[in-house]
């Protein structure tokens, strides 16, 4: 198919002026995984500084810098454009669409980002260090008492905010316009549904957070007080604006990984997805809930007992949407007839960590506990079972379950699932025992620390060396089967896949779907 | 960024041996048996209570999990049913939580209500946050506030490796927080510079200290004894190493204590109209140094987070723009206005002792009288 179209350009002009949505795509995963490496590289720093009590390797003021910057890069660089990767290369192929909708945007939403962490990475070189303040970068510490660097910060997170409000834009476009004749709404696969309501979320609330940066950027050279009390501002305000975006933010990133769970459970159950109606509404409604939530991160600010209620009870509810999803999953593996490659094992190893993390979410949204609880390690384990095990390992499994499709080359199942195993323990031996740590009282972010911690810290420094290193066996693992894989022929590489891109030959031509497919086989799930 | 010295000293030394493992919340009783508050003992019940739900629903959830993994495997040969959608199963499942989640929002809700409740407190301490140390006020009704700072008082070489480590490393002040039994304290807490947060665990306390904005708090403790936390909202280059420790004494020893602090500062207020001799206020300005300096201009002067002290052209130049930078801290960088932190006695013997120490052999001596003509300009 295809004839009358010219392939790829030849050399590094193919990458650059590509409009192509697996192209762009590729250059995506390519990027966030560089940046997954970046961002584990300061992780292994921190991680080898609190291995023991005492200061060892960095000062408090570097220390400070790579935390801010492993949670930056890990949540801009690495779990968000993962996921608007699988998005340029799965969604039109899902939906029978020959290209995004706005492919030359398309371009630019990419190639918009290096430059951007290549900025915020420079920051480290700058005097006064790189941004020291968290990624949550909390106001006055991060205007008044910031480095200056902190200027160049702003100026990233803006381009990326631009980046992803015009891969947002493209996806919905693209989903709205662009689906075959006769895919519905309500026949669309599960991962479509969840990054167009994901891509709505990100176009409401990345603007908010420019806000958030543009005002610190303001009372840092322009003289305003938005966020100074000594000029009539507050600081609190700058909370309640970052975690109006910061909320929904950590949905954005999640609804994602459900969506390529919902996919990936039910072909290696070889059985439909229990729910599919219910995953939609589900989903819909973690979205709403997730606007309405953000103060749950502000406990301890001082709010009045009515507004401490009221975060509450409707953190609390998110439980129902989310314990819907779960059950869902579990109900489509029961009496399946399920086999084990690597994707369905990171599937359920995210099925049964995300879960854990969520009931950690569940003991945090309880106001009163929460203020033993709040910027403890207790809350560094909840966000890493939700981030780590939820994105990446939800991530992971995509990326071993559509690579023969992309590459039309199989990955190497026992070193996959040795990659399954390691990561998994790793994961749980650096992380599992930062709950305790926290209930027993040590706070987040300290580069040292009292000495009835130090045994739990150290197990946790090993884990994370065991769950760094796994990852290398994962990118030699993709790189092997992309050089030399063994050749996949059938459309269907796995027997339980069900969607039209398993309908394209493997690895799926440069363009696809270029006349709309017939979809009256296709059965809705 | 690296430290060889401090890394070569590691191998050599032992932890402490009595550090123990802890694996969860503060119980909010103490090791005789004593309930320490009432608060923490139900905010740990409540932590129990939704814990216990969570394994109980965990229990069901990966257990039917685990089962259809050992018995709906293809290897065994199973043909996969395909059975989706069934509408009384789905509203069963939504609805269930949401009745559990009811469950738990009443005793949360309660207990909420309780750590809101600062009516009635018998006494009131301002608790504001420095980077990098805690100053405690004690408010008074005639307006005889008594205030004084709190620091980290691990040293440098034990957090560098080069000393044992001792038992409460990093969780200790030079001068506690101390608070009668049995005594509804309120706590006005509030921050000089950045965000800065009270904690004690033990106490079931934790409150963020905002600049420009003052939150309340409250405990009562009801069993003596001493308790630590540290700050727990990310402040800065220290954020680890600004403690909290809190003494619960009886009432009489409280009431000894605050006369000694009245007295003391009596003493100080004396001090600072008389003219100390040169190695007195050496002797006090290596204290101060040592509490107030060292952690950002090193143990020999040399240096680090803020400037070099030996050999610098300000504590060797002239008085006043020494004091300058002493007294109001120079804005934009981590070097606050001692001023209002330091009385004009520990002022002058700390400029004394910065400029006649570390080889800075200026032969000047400061008096406070120096200081308070300094300060009137």
């Amino acid at each position: 198919m295809g004839d009358h179209h010219h392939g790829p350009a030849k050399g590094l002009s193919r990458w650059l002026y590509t409009t192509n949505h697996k192209d762009i795509g590729t250059m995506y995963l390519w990027f966030s995984f560089a940046m997954f490496l970046l961002g584990g590289a300061f992780a292994m720093v921190i991680r080898a500084e609190l291995f023991q009590p005492g200061m060892q390797l960095v000062e408090p003021g570097f220390f400070n810098q790579m935390t801010t910057l492993h949670g930056l890069v890990m949540v801009f660089g690495a779990i968000m454009p993962s996921f608007v990767g699988l998005a340029n290369w799965l969604i039109p192929m899902m939906i029978g669409a020959p290209d995004m909708a706005l492919p030359r945007m398309n371009n630019w939403s990419f190639w918009i980002l290096p430059p951007a962490f290549l900025m915020l990475a420079s920051t480290l070189l700058m005097e006064g260090g790189a941004p020291a303040f968290g990624w949550t970068f909390y106001a006055p510490l991060s205007t008044t008492y910031a480095p200056p660097s902190v200027t160049f910060f702003i100026f990233a997170i803006h381009i990326l905010g631009v980046s992803s409000i015009m891969g947002s834009i493209n996806i919905i476009a693209t989903v709205m316009n662009m689906r075959a004749p006769g895919m519905t709404y309500m026949k669309m696969p599960l991962f479509v549904w969840t990054w167009l309501i994901t891509a709505f979320l990100l176009v409401a609330v990345m603007p908010v957070l420019a806000g958030a940066v543009t005002m610190m950027l303001m009372d840092i050279h322009f003289g305003t007080s938005f966020f100074s009390a000594a000029g009539g501002g507050d600081p609190v305000l700058f909370q309640h604006i970052f975690w109006f975006f910061g909320h929904p933010e950590v949905y954005i990133i999640i609804l994602p990984a459900f969506g390529v769970i919902s996919q990936i459970i039910p072909a290696f159950s070889r059985k439909p997805l229990f729910g599919y109606a219910s995953m939609v509404y589900a989903t819909a409604g973690i979205a709403f809930l997730s606007f309405i939530v953000w103060a749950h991160h502000m406990y301890t600010v001082g709010m009045p007992v009515a507004g401490e209620l009221f975060f509450m009870y409707a953190t609390m509810l998110i439980a129902v949407p989310t314990g819907v999803k779960v059950f869902n999953w579990v109900t489509t593996m029961w009496r399946g007839a399920m086999t084990f490659e690597t994707p369905m094992l990171f599937s359920i190893g995210f099925l049964v960590l995300f879960t854990i993390g969520g009931f950690t979410g569940l003991m945090l949204s309880i106001a009163p506990a929460d203020f033993q609880y709040h910027d403890t390690y207790f809350v560094v384990a909840h966000f890493h079972y939700v981030m780590v095990a939820g994105a990446v390992f939800s991530m992971t499994a995509a990326v071993y379950f559509w690579l023969p499709k992309w590459t039309g080359r199989m990955y190497n199942e026992t070193m996959g699932k040795v990659h399954f195993w390691v990561s998994f323990i790793g994961f749980n031996v650096t992380f599992f025992p930062q709950h305790f740590v926290g209930l027993a009282g040590m706070p987040r972010r300290i580069p040292d620390y009292a000495l009835q911690f130090a045994d739990f810290n150290m197990m946790s420094s090993i884990g994370a060396f065991i769950y760094g290193m796994s990852q290398l066996l994962f990118l030699y693992n993709v790189i092997a089967a992309i050089v030399s894989g063994e050749k996949v022929s059938d459309e269907k590489v796995w027997d339980g896949a069900e969607g039209l891109e398993w309908t394209l030959p493997s690895p799926a031509p440069y363009h696809t779907f270029e006349t709309p497919p017939k979809l009256e086989e296709q059965p809705a799930y | 960024m690296l430290n060889a010295r401090a890394l070569a000293a590691t191998a050599l030394l032992p932890l402490a041996a009595n550090a123990q493992n802890q694996i969860n919340m503060s119980t909010g009783i103490s090791e005789a048996g004593a309930v320490i508050t009432d608060l923490g003992a139900e905010i740990y019940g409540l932590h129990m209570l939704i814990f216990w739900i969570c394994v109980a629903i965990g229990i069901g959830v990966f257990g039917v999990m685990l089962y259809s993994i050992y018995a709906h495997r293809k290897s065994k040969g199973v043909e996969p049913s395909q059975f989706h959608e069934h509408t009384g199963v789905e509203i069963a499942w939504t609805v269930v939580p949401f009745f559990i989640l009811v469950l738990m929002a009443v005793p949360a809700t309660s207990t909420l209500l309780e750590v809101y409740d600062n009516d009635d407190a018998e006494m009131s301490i301002l608790v504001t946050g420095y980077q990098w140390k805690w100053k405690y006020e004690y408010l008074d009704a005639d307006g005889e506030n008594i205030a004084f700072f709190s620091n980290l008082a691990t040293s440098q070489e034990q957090i560098y490796n080069t000393d044992t480590k001792g038992e409460n490393y990093l969780l200790e002040v030079d001068e506690p927080l101390v608070i009668p039994v049995d005594t509804k304290v309120r706590f006005l807490i509030t921050a000089n510079d950045v965000i800065h947060s009270w904690w004690v665990p033990e106490i079931a306390v934790k409150r963020d200290a905002i600049p420009g904005f003052i939150n309340e708090a409250w405990t009562r403790v009801l069993a003596e004894g001493v308790y630590r936390g540290q700050c727990t909202e990310l402040c800065g280059a220290y954020h680890g190493f600004m403690p909290v420790e809190v003494h619960v004494v009886g009432q009489g020893e409280f009431n000894d204590w605050m006369a000694a602090k009245r007295g003391a500062a009596a003493t100080d207020a004396a001090l600072a109209a008389t003219e100390l001799p040169v190695d007195e206020l050496m002797a006090r300005g290596e204290d101060v140094y040592n509490a107030s300096c060292l952690a950002c201009h090193g143990a020999n002067g040399e240096g680090g987070l803020g400037n070099a002290i030996a050999g610098s052209t300000i504590a060797m130049g002239g008085l006043d723009p020494h004091l300058n930078v002493i007294v109001n801290g120079v804005a934009g960088t981590a070097m606050q206005a001692f001023g209002a932190q330091l009385s004009d006695i520990d002022v002058a013997a700390v400029t004394t002792f910065q400029r006649n120490a570390f080889g800075n052999n200026t032969g000047d001596v400061v008096q406070a009288s120096d200081v308070v003509s300094y300060k009137e300009g």
